[in-house]
């Protein structure tokens, strides 16, 4: 019941921003004071056709939350998102079978330098991250609910280096807290997935001379450890053990215990604020056009409250669409997804952290010059 | 001389179902050429095509621990499997009285009923709890022996879990299989035996278990070749590694070809998903030589049997 009202008072929200972006930039705020009723906003924005897209199955949860309000607000509109995976998805957008694309990376140069069929001869797409997922480091151990670690011993741990709860490096980091002389066990995931990557990625960034193969999906074998299939593996396996240890996307963290981990001189727990803030504090990838917000995460930072261990999805559409009717589509579609009432609704749904209101603001100014 | 031979009357229905029996019998072979074609086709990308990270050391390299993993989860689910499914037969068959074993006939039909994926969930949530403290005893009483060795797994995801899994999923056909063959020892073996004076045990170790020794062993391969192919229970209960390990109780078990292929296909891409495919081929290699060691077993044993 709480859920049909939520969508119902998001669907008329969203239906306003659309309509406030065709007419003015300005109408997030009007949204509120105008829900009640508004007749001419529906004549206003009257979208009709079918949008396809595909790619990053990491964010198939939040697509399905927008896709449903979102066609709700425009019942005109069929929007279409296949998790085909990452890599399937831009290569399916360059092969014009999609107008847009999720992908958990971003565009790579080579791919650049290629054809885009769905948008204008010439033009090259845009991309910025939509979608921030804090991974956390879960771990099952009596009487402990949550701990500190530095990155250099986050990867001892699951390189196979440290093997006992407690180890001097462990011990250092959590005065106070009294660790068993019990057996470590590592859980990572058995399937490739872009969770592993993005973990191994911090754990080959903050410590390279404990963790050196970098990033990579495929556990080596090397570092021992247990495999489990998929996130939900992982978090079963982490919870039916005693001494377990494993990552996980953070919204399914659930009652295990949690790691902080080192960032600067503090420890930060993981949160939806801590994870929008890396992003925020993270560079762009150098050499892009204005339009590509390409980020590299900074897994180093030291940016108080920022959470380094996250996966950031990207959005990716086409500056230019070939076809006119599909660029006001997307306008609309791309414009709901960074929306405050876009982010919390796949927030909701999926328990990723929404993206900050200054990275919101920078992708609107993109979407708005879609042509 | 005239022809009185009598003509063989050849209706329509005889022959449109004729035909039809060939076409169903022939699909079989049809089907099994298709598959066989497909894998060989889909196999050539990996070794033609440009090096695979996964299997930088060569494609045996790549497989070989997998082979072995299929190989060693298939031995143990038959070695608990079949003692226990030659068990069940006996019983239904010889000592429980007539209303029971139908109740018991109906339970192991309907164990052979649920899906795979169920008996994963099961494996992770229920057994391998279950067992972890049995594992820990057994790793610190009998550690010694080899298999029982390592860093006990504290989750109890283990090969030897898998193991035990895998033979409650093969233990149904093999159990209704064994019992049908038992059900047909002729019933004059029984009573000559009995006659002569032996012990109900007497009998069947006389009577009944010779005559269906090719009946177990048939039964123990096709056993064996859902054990070689169960993909999802395994790729759900086993923590995999790309190794080679006798150890039954830790955390690092050599993986099965099918749950390998389960785990890596949904990421796979380029020729990656080429070489998955061949390792589907070798799996496809091995179910065909075990099937034809069976079938040369039992032609070899019939004339022994009590068959004849």
């Amino acid at each position: 019941m709480n859920n049909i009202l939520k969508l119902g008072a998001l669907a008329a929200a969203s239906t306003l921003v659309l309509a406030g972006c065709a007419a003015n930039e300005a109408a997030v705020e009007e949204t509120t004071s105008a829900a009640t009723t508004d007749t001419t906003t529906e004549t206003v924005v009257e979208l009709t056709g079918t949008l396809n897209g595909s790619g990053a199955s990491s964010m198939a949860a939040g697509q399905e939350a927008w896709i449903a309000a979102f066609q709700t607000a425009n019942p005109g509109v069929t929007v279409n998102y296949d998790p085909t995976g990452s890599g399937t998805g831009r290569k399916q957008f360059m092969e014009g079978a999609t107008s847009f694309t999720g992908s958990d990376s971003y565009w790579k140069e080579e791919e650049l330098g290629g054809e885009f069929p769905s948008c204008a001869a010439g033009t090259l797409p845009w991309e910025f991250p939509i979608w921030i997922s804090p991974i956390a480091v879960i771990f099952n151990l009596d009487g402990v609910s949550s701990l500190n670690m530095d990155g250099a011993t986050v990867a001892g741990i699951f390189a196979g280096e440290i093997t006992k709860w407690n180890d001097a490096a462990i011990v250092a980091t959590n005065p106070g807290v009294s660790l068993p002389d019990l057996a470590i066990t590592a859980v990572h995931r058995s399937d490739e997935s872009g969770t592993s990557k993005n973990f191994t990625d911090y754990l080959g960034a903050v410590a390279p001379d404990v963790w050196t193969v970098g990033a990579i999906e495929a556990w080596p074998a090397e570092y021992g450890g247990e495999g489990a299939q998929g996130t939900s593996g992982v978090v079963s396996a982490v919870s039916g053990g005693n001494g377990t240890i494993g990552y996980a996307d953070a919204s399914r963290a659930g009652d295990l215990g949690t790691v902080a981990v080192k960032v600067g001189s503090d420890y930060v727990a993981y949160s939806a604020e801590a994870a929008a803030a890396v992003v925020d504090a993270s560079p762009l990838v150098e050499g892009r056009e204005s339009y590509d917000l390409a980020t590299k995460i900074d897994r180093n930072t030291t940016a108080s409250g920022a959470y380094p261990i996250v996966l950031v999805s990207y959005l990716m559409g086409c500056n230019d669409y070939a076809d006119d009717a599909q660029a006001e589509l997307v306008r609309a579609w791309a414009s709901f997804l960074v929306s405050e009432e876009g982010q919390q609704a796949a927030a909701a749904s999926a328990g990723n952290a929404p993206i900050s209101a200054g990275l919101r603001a920078k992708a609107q100014a993109i979407i708005d010059a879609i042509k | 001389m005239t022809d009185v031979k009598p003509k063989a009357v050849r209706r329509l229905g005889d022959i449109v179902f004729a035909n039809l029996t060939f076409l169903a019998g022939i699909s079989i072979l049809l089907t099994l050429a298709t598959v066989a074609a497909f894998l060989f086709a889909q196999s050539v990308p990996a070794f033609t095509g440009e090096p695979i990270e996964a299997a930088e050391n060569g494609f045996w390299a790549y497989v070989f621990p997998f082979i072995f993993g299929t190989v060693y989860a298939s031995v143990i689910a038959l070695a608990i499997a079949t003692p226990l499914a030659i068990g069940i037969a006996l019983y239904i068959s010889h000592f429980a009285n007539r209303r029971f074993s139908q109740i018991l006939g109906y339970a192991v039909d309907l164990l052979a009923a649920i899906p795979s994926v169920v008996y994963g969930l099961w494996g992770i949530l229920v057994l391998a709890p279950f067992l972890t403290p049995s594992y820990r005893w057994l790793n610190e009483n009998l550690g010694w022996v080899p298999v029982f060795g390592g860093q006990v797994s504290a989750t109890g995801r283990t090969m030897l879990t898998v193991g035990i899994v895998l033979a409650i999923m093969v233990l149904p056909i093999m159990a209704a299989l064994i019992r049908e063959v038992f059900l047909q020892t002729p019933r004059l073996h029984e009573e000559a035996a009995l006659a002569l004076g032996a012990t109900r045990w007497e009998m069947i170790k006389m009577a009944v278990l010779p005559f269906g020794r090719p009946g177990i062993i048939s039964a123990a391969m096709l056993g064996l070749g859902r054990a070689l192919g169960e993909t999802m229970a395994v790729a759900m209960v086993l923590s995999p590694a790309a190794v080679i390990s006798f150890d039954m109780l830790t955390s690092t078990n050599s993986n099965t070809i099918a749950a390998n292929i389960a785990l890596q296909f949904p990421e796979a891409g380029g020729n990656y998903t080429n070489l998955l495919i061949a390792t589907g081929l070798v799996l496809f290699g091995i179910t065909m030589v075990v099937n034809m060691i069976a079938r040369w077993v039992i032609s070899r044993r019939a004339e022994f049997s009590g068959a004849n």
